[in-house]
């Protein structure tokens, strides 16, 4: 069995701190020629280009050399190929694979056939591991810890892939969850149940106002889509009810920080930007950390190596990375 | 000669010890349907499941004798239907298949004309290649590939998808 990364629902609490270490060695030096020689290929059958930017910057950052498509229509895929024999041919030239795909299980599948390694970048509305994985490091860097936190997810928490995910995933470390959605996008009751099931302490918020926010180490916002509700009338009522508003934060805590998986729309206002509490950009920066360290574990790369590692580049200035 | 087999189908005895019915008379206006002397018998298939069943085991497939009653009297089912497979012997993996469309059937193991051994199926812990995924979205439903289920819950018949993760009941699932 090779590295994949399909997901992280598997992952222990050991693997997921070692990950947050690599992931901090690659902020600290970003740029490297540890992957030299080797071909990382991008397949995304379904357009995203803000994961895809981050995975290239990642892989030529550390010196790889990228091929791959952007956009499906180009491939072989229009004329009836199917997955794997296009996994197959590409396995012919790449070290690894990162691949977004709008059906829901390819990237499992792909990593049973392909001899190199599968990185998921999303697998329709299942999987979306890099998400997690850079969600993870942001709330770690910006607390310190990922222990004992009070996470509270906002808006969209019934087809929220990115929240499922960062739920699983925080149940190794002892947390707190607040759910804040309108009724229609109501937090699954599957998701309810693996919290009981694995101890995970939650609390659903009906108010979304400055004494809920008080409580919170983490304000986790997502987008209210229009196109989610059968009721458009209702989407009408609820969406300005769960925009973020700068006099919100009145009696937010100070470490508390706002993130999102962008793009946003309007759940936060434009004010909050220059807030200290806003933490969205920087956090979409951390991806480029945590995909660095995702493909470097996918190929087989330590954490041990990558802090031997002799080939960081140190000539360009601090702000540019 | 005394055998499950020689028995009249809709009449044919629980699998209770020796296997037979009562010994030689047989009403006239019965079905008579000759002995099984090495097979496996398949009883108490829901009516409406017997074809599903026969695919499941690719009967159409035998080259032996294969005796199908349908629409059977049955004092537990109301209708059920058999199915008398001659000369051939069924692994449980291949039997626990069945637990999918008819977890009730009673199967029996004849040599020699005498039932040697009474099974009931049960729900194995993964479905390879047996059931259709009920996601449209699923890679399974859109590649030429085996599905793959793994049973979540055998009490509540729950089956999760091994590739997108949807779960679904067993009682409405489609065969691939």
């Amino acid at each position: 069995m090779n590295q994949s990364l399909v997901t992280i629902a598997n992952h222990s609490r050991e693997k997921i701190e070692y990950l947050i270490r690599m992931a901090k060695e690659f902020e600290e030096h970003p740029n490297r020629l540890l992957l030299q020689g080797r071909v990382v290929a991008t397949l995304f059958f379904e357009p995203s280009t803000r994961t895809r930017l981050s995975f290239e910057t990642a892989a030529n950052r550390l010196g790889a050399r990228v091929i791959g498509f952007a956009d499906p229509k180009v491939t072989s895929g229009t004329k009836g190929e199917t997955l794997k024999d296009t996994i197959m041919m590409v396995s012919n030239y790449a070290d690894v694979i990162v691949m977004r795909h709008h059906l829901e299980g390819a990237a499992l599948y792909a990593s049973e056939i392909s001899p190199v390694p599968i990185i998921n970048a999303g697998d329709g509305a299942n999987q979306h591991p890099s998400q997690t994985m850079l969600d993870l490091y942001t709330i770690y860097q910006t607390q310190g810890t990922l222990d004992n936190l009070n996470i509270y997810l906002v808006g969209d928490l019934k087809y929220g892939r990115t929240v499922h995910s960062l739920l699983t995933a925080m149940r190794h470390f002892n947390p707190t969850f607040h759910f804040i959605a309108p009724d229609e996008l109501a937090m699954p009751e599957t998701y309810k149940q693996y919290c009981r099931q694995h101890g995970i302490r939650y609390v659903e918020h009906q108010d979304f106002d400055a004494d809920v926010i008080a409580g919170a180490d983490i304000l986790y916002m997502t987008r209210v889509q229009r196109e989610r509700f059968t009721d458009l009338m209702e989407y009408e009522r609820v969406k300005d009810r769960y925009l973020l508003k700068l006099d919100m934060l009145s009696k937010a805590r100070d470490n508390m920080r706002i993130l999102h998986p962008l793009p946003r729309v309007n759940e936060i206002e434009y004010a909050i930007d220059d807030d200290p509490h806003a933490y969205y950009f920087q956090q979409a920066r951390n991806g480029l950390f945590a995909r660095q360290a995702l493909i470097c574990d996918a190929l087989g790369i330590t954490l041990e190596q990558v802090k031997e590692d002799k080939t960081i580049i140190q000539t360009l200035p601090p702000h540019s990375l | 000669m005394s055998s499950y087999s020689t028995s009249q189908v809709q009449t044919a005895p629980s699998l209770k010890g020796r296997a037979g019915g009562e010994s030689g008379s047989v009403p006239e206006r019965n079905l008579i349907v000759s002995a099984l002397d090495h097979g496996t018998v398949i009883d108490h298939i829901p009516c409406d499941r017997l074809f599903e069943v026969i695919n499941l085991l690719h009967l159409q497939e035998m080259t032996s004798k294969v005796t199908i009653g349908f629409n059977l009297k049955s004092s537990k089912m109301g209708t059920k239907s058999i199915i008398k497979i001659a000369d051939r012997f069924f692994t449980d993996e291949e039997l626990n298949q069945l637990s999918i469309v008819a977890p009730n059937v009673t199967l029996a193991v004849i040599r020699d004309y005498e039932v040697v051994e009474k099974k009931q199926v049960c729900l194995p812990d993964d479905l390879h290649a047996l059931v259709r995924c009920n996601n449209p979205k699923c890679i399974t439903n859109n590649e030429p590939m085996r599905t793959l289920f793994h049973v979540v819950d055998k009490q509540a018949g729950t089956i999760r998808c091994h590739y997108c993760n949807h779960e679904q009941e067993i009682q409405k699932v489609k065969l691939v």
